[in-house]
């Protein structure tokens, strides 16, 4: 789960990150207020949109008076931002967050990960600040340093002072290095953090360090012990299809082919998108039933496959451990009764109860095209396809 | 001999009374698995499916001789479930459950680091040695004893691999799900090590799924280490980079994990890959024989 920017400050400040004097607003006026209060000569107007990239996108602005940071919110708010992430749509910017801003003599990059190496928290720090971290590593692999945490005994002094020098700090920075690192790491885990980015930690005025840009996003598992995090969730970032996919124990991501996939299982919903594609078609979306898959479940994953216009054909392959291929086959003859499905239905059951599903499907007298395993089911979507002259 | 879990195991189920647990545990029984008990904190002394309950672990591993655990429990309390399993002596841990928080398997994983267990999952349908002993939610039915290795990080597509071979007469010595979390219990190596050691396992089938590094690291490894042969296949080809596939590990990150990098480098390093998942079955079939 992400959150904003504006967010992620307010709760870093919690733990002790420096982070620059800044509050969020929700338009012109409440900015102006914002600025006029936070006091100083020059702010920074930054859209609040969960995407990256934003300065790229022009949605990060330096205003040097009252009236340009009126000028900037009203340009941003109920804009449409496209950044490098967001998509050529982009995304609608609803606040801004203004802060107070700082000279900057130099900008270094520090974030936590959950590595899939060590399989620990890790540190990734580098002296590289303000860019793309993927692309020093990978061009400049040892201008990275990284520090795996053990979390027995957590993120400790000395790991933050050898981090701390090896991207080049000195003196008193040492220490506010130390200071900086071990609060962030410690929110990270009370939080149930996946990653932290503090990108660009900056070097500021008389020295200081302050965490210029801050990003965070959280483990969705571990909600139901993070009431605070919860609360700030922000379902506008959201694709509503997925959102309401989620609502009902599905899992779905929307892709740009024609062919509506419903599978079971996240492996073998990628593997069905492969076996089209390898066919030379062109999956719609990723939708996994997950396992105990009520009749209502399928209804639901039909509706929401079929709410995409591009939907020619659905391909429906479940291979039922836990699930049950009598349930699979219930959802399927209730979503063709209850529901206009205009389109052709390719079906793959195996599993447990198999016989009973597929004796269903065919005493329905409707319109099933049974496959019997997945290479023929890629077939017939294709050869479906074809005939349709899709 | 099979590898982790044979017919020797001596099995409890932790979790034991939940329905689920209830459901599966009859299931493997019926297919010989040899379950000697289970553990459900304060329903100590109870009989469920005719076999002894217990409050604790270390309680169970006492009466019962258990050697192997099947953990049920509900994903907020499976972290404390496996500590208190490895604490009580358990050698190989079966974790069900789907959504455990990625930092308490961290944790999980440092307080293994010093004992000598295997942890298969979470996330994971588990694990069976088919008509010696199951562990796990897999439907028992399409399994069959033979000479063939899986290790897979998917459930459902270690399901189609195993019909697809079925279908074709290739039993399975042991298949293992090692589950789609990012940091997990088992990687492919420790599977892909028992499996070379194993004298009734001939060739081996890796299924992985885009996201990390292990699947790479793992052909790594056989290319040093392995005698036996590897039919190896990616799920994802068709993924696009940066989207959670639906399992928490299935997350292209860069460009070196996506399917058809890693199973590039996997043929690089000498895995018989295959690219249609429809094709495990055939690939091996001509690989293996």
């Amino acid at each position: 789960m992400n959150i904003h920017e504006y967010q992620t400050k307010e709760l870093l400040r919690g733990y002790g990150v420096p982070v620059p004097n800044g509050r969020v607003a929700h338009n012109v006026d409440n900015a102006a207020t914002v600025a006029e209060e936070l006091g100083g000569e020059r702010w920074v107007v930054k859209a609040q949109i969960h995407a990256g990239g934003r300065g790229k996108g022009g949605g990060v602005k330096v205003a040097s008076s009252l009236d340009e940071v009126r000028q900037i919110t009203d340009q941003l708010i109920g804009s449409n931002l496209v950044t490098p992430q967001t998509g050529a749509d982009g995304r609608l910017v609803q606040r801004v967050l203004v802060e107070q801003a700082c000279d900057i003599n130099k900008e270094y990059y520090l974030g936590l990960v959950i590595d899939r190496g060590s399989q620990r928290i890790t540190v990734i720090a580098s002296a590289s600040g303000g860019m793309d971290i993927e692309e020093v590593a990978k061009t400049t692999p040892e201008k990275v340093v990284r520090e795996p945490v053990d979390p027995g005994v957590g993120l400790r002094e000395f790991q933050c002072r050898k981090i701390a020098a090896n991207i080049g700090l000195k003196g008193k920075q040492i220490h506010a290095a130390t200071k900086l690192m071990r609060a962030l790491y410690r929110c990270f885990r009370d939080q149930d953090a996946l990653m932290a980015e503090i990108n660009p930690l900056a070097e500021v005025n008389g020295g200081q360090l302050m965490a210029l840009d801050a990003k965070m996003s959280f483990d969705g598992n571990a909600l139901y012990r993070l009431p605070a995090i919860t609360e700030l969730r922000d379902f506008d970032e959201e694709d509503p299809k997925e959102v309401e996919a989620t609502g009902h124990g599905l899992n779905y991501i929307a892709l740009d082919g024609n062919v509506g996939c419903i599978v079971n299982g996240a492996g073998l919903a990628m593997a069905t998108m492969d076996a089209i594609s390898f066919h030379q078609g062109k999956p719609a979306n990723f939708l996994d039933v997950g396992g105990g898959a009520s009749p209502e479940k399928v209804g639901n994953a039909f509706r929401i496959v079929l709410a995409d216009p591009n939907v020619k054909i659905i391909l429906v392959n479940i291979f039922a451990g836990i699930n049950r291929c009598d349930w699979i086959a219930e959802g399927l003859i209730k979503a063709m009764q209850d529901q206009q499905i205009g389109v052709p239905i390719v079906v793959r059951l195996a599993g447990t109860n198999v016989e009973k599903g597929a004796q269903m499907l065919a005493a329905s007298g409707l319109d099933f095209i049974m496959a019997d395993n997945l290479d023929d089911a890629a077939t017939k979507v294709m050869a479906t396809l074809g005939e349709q002259g899709a | 001999m099979s590898v982790f879990v044979h017919k020797h195991s001596r099995v409890i189920i932790q979790g034991f009374t939940g329905q689920h647990a209830t459901f599966h545990a009859e299931e493997s029984m019926a297919n010989g698995t040899n379950v000697v008990g289970g553990v459900t904190p304060g329903k100590g002394g109870q009989i469920h499916l005719e076999r002894p309950v217990f409050d604790t672990v270390s309680q169970a591993v006492e009466e019962t001789g258990a050697d192997v655990s099947g953990i049920f429990v509900p994903p907020p309390f499976a972290a404390d479930a496996i500590m208190e399993a490895l604490e009580a002596g358990i050698g190989v841990v079966v974790v069900i459950a789907d959504g455990i928080p990625v930092q308490d398997m961290v944790r999980v994983k440092r307080y293994a680091s010093d004992r000598n267990a295997i942890i298969i999952g979470p996330n994971t349908p588990g694990i069976i040695t088919p008509a010696a002993c199951k562990v796990g939610i897999m439907p028992s039915h399409i399994y069959q004893p033979g000479r063939i290795g899986v290790v897979s990080r998917s459930g459902t597509l270690n399901y189609e691999a195993v019909q697809q071979m079925s279908a074709l007469g290739m039993g399975q010595s042991t298949s293992v799900g090692i589950g789609g979390d990012p940091v997990n219990g088992t990687d492919f190596v420790t599977v892909l090590r028992a499996f070379e050691e194993d004298p009734e396992t001939d060739a081996v089938i890796m299924i992985g799924e885009i996201g990390g590094p292990q699947e790479v690291d793992a052909a790594r490894w056989a290319r040093e280490n392995m005698s036996k042969p590897v039919v190896g296949f990616v799920a994802g080809i068709s993924a696009p980079p940066g989207r959670r596939m639906g399992h928490a590990g299935a997350i292209i990150s860069g460009e070196s994990d996506t399917a058809n990098a890693k199973m590039d480098l996997m043929e690089e390093l000498g895995v018989h890959v295959v690219r249609n998942p429809a094709l495990i079955g055939e690939t091996a079939h001509r690989v293996f024989s």
